[in-house]
């Protein structure tokens, strides 16, 4: 495990998380920090704890040890609604989308309320995010009657809509085609390159790559990697976890 | 603020829609009001019972269909509304009066009630606000001047029942165009968005900042005002007179479930029409006694299987109508506020009639 980058400019720290249900542990001693404008990726096995990772990190589960700071704040305690003012936005796994209200409701939604805008402000915001997105054209749509595709691009666009500084996306490029991967990683490349910190779990090894410039590798719960992106792909105990111990 | 497509679209709120919705809402609003100069007291009192069962209705539809909580316990509101009536026409408020301060201080009542309230979920919930509901009318019943377990009268009413039937009227007919606004204003202003993502789901609506809780809060609160109200209108239509098992019956959840399911859920047109399906029903066929209530089962049941979303949930699925428009639209802007930048050109090339290149 690498020492985390000095706490000065750390727009997010994770210090000692964990979390448990019960006498089941998902996360145990989780230590990384995020330095304003950097791109981390997390890859892991299937049950690793990536998601419940993301769900601490935005406050959708709370830490059963450890602290969460987010911009020299100590968010522990406090509720997703509450980080998501402070410039978190996070996306889905599993999509949850607003069904019987139109994409553009949906990433209104976000904007009206995460970034906190009001009136055009907040619909011209909304109409960005659907724009980054790709989802202009189903704008109109009831989120209800979209495809899963689509449901995954609607997630990314109701983060957006927050006007996040730190985003946290869960596996976003899964199922998509050659092509459609290719535009995503080109979106994602350029909310980077605007300075947003971004930590993306992703199976698509190959879309993660293009982006991050850091990657961390999650195994039973625990951190077995951090570093460059190539050294830990590389290294013996990712190869290990991902492709059995005969390596 | 990137202001790539801000040019080439706009959102609509149908406005225009909205906005005749509202000016034949308020004629409507106005031809009752003057109904009772005009026809039969019998017939116009008849009808204090359809306006308080829509505000009923409606504010159902608000706390359930749209913030996601299904009460069975409004009836806790409908009976503190009716005695706070008592307790301000005690203390000298005119009937109609205390029926709105009776009302604030219902809100009042409501606002730590939901704290003990939305410690639970689903299920528990309902069954959460049945048992508050219980509790409300267990102490009630502890106060010998509000009638103990028998029940009361109004002590200061309207002598002239003429009068007294109008002023009744005007009340309901006022509460019920109040439920109405509010719920209208309420679902097109910022909020709607919110609770509306929250209906649809809880997880995500936090994650995009929403504060659940409060937004749930008001909406509790706003809905107990509104049953308060109604409670009141259903005492003071009952010549003042309440009893504790009657204004604290569960049943009035009961009918409000089966207006707002059968009217559609999640609809503002929904439980009016549930509403006034119920009061022609309640109307024409209540004197047929037990066979009536299997009537009504009925038709819920029927409708839930055929029609899940209710029967105006059906007819704006049919034909894509909404009288009371909530929604935003997505639309291009005239052709001739098309700006001048540098984003635009794909659009005027594509315009077959040249209008763009001259």
């Amino acid at each position: 495990m690498s020492a985390p980058a000095e706490t000065a400019n750390s727009l997010l720290e994770v210090n000692s998380v964990a979390k448990s249900y019960g006498a089941l542990h998902i996360l145990t001693e989780i230590n990384f920090a995020v330095p304003a404008g950097e791109a981390v990726g997390i890859v892991g096995p299937n049950g690793a704890g990536k998601s419940t990772l993301l769900s601490v990190i935005n406050g959708t589960e709370r830490a059963t040890a450890g602290s969460v700071i987010f911009d020299r704040r100590d968010v522990t305690k406090l509720g997703p609604e509450v980080r998501a003012h402070a410039g978190m936005g996070r996306t889905f796994q599993i999509p949850r989308p607003f069904t019987h209200l139109t994409v553009f409701e949906n990433a209104l939604s976000g904007a009206s309320y995460g970034a906190g805008l009001h009136g055009k402000a907040a619909d011209e915001q909304a109409l960005y995010a659907l724009e980054l997105s790709g989802m202009m054209d189903l704008a109109n749509t009831p989120a209800g009657r979209l495809p899963l595709l689509a449901r995954k691009r609607l997630e990314l666009a109701r983060a957006l809509a927050t006007r996040p500084r730190l985003l946290l996306l869960d596996e976003i490029a899964g199922g998509l085609t050659e092509a459609e991967c290719d535009s995503l990683v080109e979106t994602i490349s350029g909310l980077h390159a605007s300075g947003i910190t971004i930590i993306w779990i992703e199976h698509v090894v190959k879309a993660l790559l293009a982006v991050v410039d850091r990657l961390v590798c999650l195994a039973s719960g625990t951190l077995i990697a951090d570093g460059k992106p190539d050294l830990v792909m590389s290294s013996t105990e990712v190869r290990r976890v991902y492709l059995g111990s005969g390596i | 603020m990137p202001k790539l497509i801000a040019g080439s679209v706009r959102v609509d709120r149908y406005q225009r829609r909205a906005l005749v919705t509202g000016v034949v809402a308020a004629a409507a609003f106005v031809a009752l009001a003057a109904a009772p100069y005009v026809l039969d007291p019998a017939v116009t009192s008849s009808w204090i019972k359809l306006f308080y069962l829509i505000t009923l209705a409606t504010m159902w539809n608000l706390l359930a269909g749209y913030a996601g909580m299904v009460s069975v316990g409004q009836q806790a509101y409908i009976g503190l509304g009716a005695y706070g009536l008592f307790v301000f026409n005690d203390m000298g408020f005119d009937p109609y009066s205390s029926a709105l301060i009776a009302s604030v201080a219902v809100g009042v009542i409501a606002l730590p009630l939901s704290f003990i309230a939305f410690r639970l979920r689903g299920g528990y919930f309902a069954i959460g606000t049945w048992v508050i509901a219980e509790a409300v009318r267990q102490i009630v019943i502890r106060f010998d001047n509000l009638g103990a377990g028998r029940g009361r009268s109004i002590s200061n009413y309207t002598a002239d029942p003429v009068f007294r039937n109008m002023f009744t009227y005007w009340l309901a007919l006022g509460i019920l165009a109040l439920a109405l606004v509010v719920t209208f204003y309420l679902l097109r202003s910022r909020m709607g968005i919110a609770l509306q993502s929250i209906r649809d789901n809880e997880v995500a609506a936090r994650a995009l900042g929403i504060n659940v809780s409060r937004t749930k809060r008001i909406v509790f609160v706003i809905a107990a005002m509104g049953a308060a109200l109604a409670g009141s209108v259903i005492c003071i239509q009952a010549i003042g007179v309440a009893s504790p098992n009657q204004i604290f019956s569960v049943s009035y959840s009961a009918f409000m479930i089966f207006m707002v399911l059968i009217g559609g859920i999640g609809t503002i047109e929904g439980p009016i029409l549930g509403a006034v399906i119920y009061f022609v029903m309640d109307l024409y066929f209540s004197q047929l006694g037990l066979w009536y209530l299997v009537v009504l089962g009925l038709l819920a049941i029927l409708v839930t299987l055929f029609l899940p979303k209710g029967i105006w949930g059906a007819i704006h699925e049919r034909f894509n109508i909404s009288l009371f428009p909530v929604g935003h639209r997505i639309v291009p802007v005239a052709d001739k506020f098309l700006p001048q930048s540098s984003a635009q050109p794909t659009v005027k090339e594509k315009r077959p009639n040249g209008r763009f290149r001259r």
